[in-house]
């Protein structure tokens, strides 16, 4: 055996031992957190979790009224980021060709996809929650569909972006006006990743803390009033794993179960639509 | 004569991809474009539909008469022309939806039809284009899971249901295999009863096949234009022959 070809060998075993001690060191974590939060969270999970609400310390409860409660503020603040971030993202991929105001757009998106979320919680709560002096739900759906909208945007014009051209010339050259083109053919052709962006923002907002902090607050009690504070997983999981309250503490964990596992679904779902052929 | 360009060019930004080309399509006629690659024949096509102005920096300079009315020029939809003067392309490209729905989709657009006449017109259309037959008990599955020559022939019937008085086909048959190549040539010999065809095709032997004129074009110009079996035959131009014979391109 030569020694060029000795010497590639080895390296390529090195190289090989490199990438799977990277993969066991990030996996590790991974099943750490999970683990730890299956053990500690499968002790809260108890029917009572979902039907009873937040309890005082020392009593028995549930997490009821902010599981309500973020469904809602999530399912609000999806159903108003929506549709902005389809039709923004249709404008960047299907008429955005010429000018500059297309490729302005998606630079600014991009920075707000990023963006951290604190900043638009604090955001929404001077122009919501200051003004009227009241924390409300509508103010932690409006705070998440601004994290909504750039998810959408992006995946859309990504989405769009993939559909073949020959496919809207096809369409364009029956005589279909290009509005008709876009509804009829493109998001048909793209549906599943479409689908796919929503249900990826919607993942993303289920655990969002700090927009919240500064908009729906929180509340004890049960409240589907989305014009009050209101009770939400993530907010009352920082608040109770802060207190010095061992039953709280449970609650935190199991909580935080819930919403890990919702995510975990929403990927689930995620891959089984993109695996099926449009 | 059905169609008439005079004095057409065409340019992609800074290129001059069509310079002062004038022909005629005669009506119910075929008239093939052939030509090494880039010499401007899908170029001509998407310029008589007005296919470029979707992409900013192309532009056409001239006129093409059709019905008497310069569609370069006209005030009239340009929906309005596209759906007289279909196209087919290269590659199929069946719609995302259902093969009834790829034919009514477009006849959609600009008829209102009761279910039974839509039966009937997406029958006559996928008659028209040979493909009845094979389709006819799975109307309601995907275009996309028939063979890459059904979705063709699919992609002619869904050009013809609108009626419109031209039809184009650019390369029509070159991403298929023969038998179905055959298959559309054998059409495109019924369609021209209805409609004049303008088909642009890299196979001489499929341009003597189907059509009656021929045109070859080269580096944008227009070369030579004629009966295909003069042109075939007799070429007034050396580079028509040199093509011909396959000495170039």
């Amino acid at each position: 055996m030569n020694a060029v070809y000795l010497r590639r060998r080895v390296l390529n075993r090195v190289m090989m031992l490199f990438s799977y001690a990277a993969l066991a060191f990030g996996l590790l974590w991974l099943l750490w957190i999970l683990g730890v939060l299956a053990w500690e969270g499968a002790a809260a999970l108890r029917l009572s979790l979902l039907t009873e609400s937040t309890p005082p310390p020392g009593s028995d409860g549930g997490l009821g009224n902010a599981i309500v409660g973020s469904a809602m503020i999530v399912a609000t603040g999806t159903l108003i980021g929506t549709p902005i971030g389809i039709l923004a993202g249709t404008y960047l991929a299907e008429y955005g060709h010429r000018g500059w105001l297309a490729p302005a757009t998606r630079f600014v998106n991009d920075v707000l996809l990023s963006a951290p979320s604190i900043v638009v919680g604090l955001f929404v709560y001077t122009i919501c929650v200051a003004p009227v002096g009241q924390f409300s739900g509508w103010a932690g759906s409006i705070a998440l569909s601004v994290l909504v909208i750039p998810v959408v945007v992006r995946t859309t014009d990504d989405m769009l972006r993939l559909v073949p051209n020959s496919l809207r010339e096809a369409a364009i050259a029956l005589g279909c006006p290009t509005w008709k083109m876009i509804t009829m053919v493109s998001y048909r052709a793209a549906r599943a990743g479409l689908a796919t962006g929503v249900l990826l923002a919607v993942a993303r907002i289920c655990g969002e803390t700090a927009p919240l902090l500064f908009t729906a607050l929180n509340n004890q009690f049960w409240s589907t009033d989305m014009s009050r504070p209101m009770a939400n997983l993530p907010v009352v999981i920082f608040q109770f794993a802060m207190s010095p309250y061992e039953d709280w503490h449970r609650l935190a964990w199991g909580g935080a179960l819930l919403i890990t596992l919702v995510v975990l679904a929403i990927n689930v779902g995620v891959r089984a639509l993109m695996r099926k052929p449009a | 004569m059905k169609l008439h360009v005079r004095n057409l060019d065409f340019y992609y930004g800074h290129f001059h991809a069509l310079k002062k080309v004038t022909l005629d399509l005669p009506e119910r006629k075929v008239t093939a474009f052939i030509g090494p690659s880039g010499c401007g024949k899908s170029t001509l096509l998407r310029a008589i539909n007005r296919m470029f102005e979707l992409y900013p920096g192309q532009r056409a300079e001239g006129e093409i008469l059709f019905n008497g009315e310069n569609v370069l020029a006209s005030k009239q939809d340009v929906s309005l022309i596209r759906a007289k003067i279909g196209m087919v392309f290269q590659k199929p490209t069946p719609f995302p939806m259902s093969i009834y729905e790829n034919i009514a989709f477009g006849v959609r657009l600009f008829q209102r039809l009761t279910r039974a006449e839509m039966d009937e017109r997406v029958e006559w259309a996928l008659t028209k284009a040979a493909l009845w037959r094979e389709v006819r008990d799975k109307l309601h599955q995907s275009g996309s899971t028939l063979s890459g020559g059904q979705q063709q022939r699919l992609c002619i019937a869904r050009a013809i249901a609108v009626k419109p008085e031209v039809l184009l086909l650019d390369e029509p048959c070159s991403a298929l295999d023969p038998v179905s190549t055959a298959k559309i040539e054998g059409l495109i010999a019924e369609l021209k009863r209805d409609y004049t065809v303008a088909i642009v095709t890299h196979n001489m032997q499929q341009a003597a096949r189907v059509s009656d004129y021929t045109a070859f074009m080269y580096l944008g110009e227009l070369v030579e234009v004629g009966d295909t079996q003069r042109i075939f035959a007799k070429p007034r131009m050396t580079s028509t022959e040199d093509y011909i014979a396959g000495r170039f391109g």
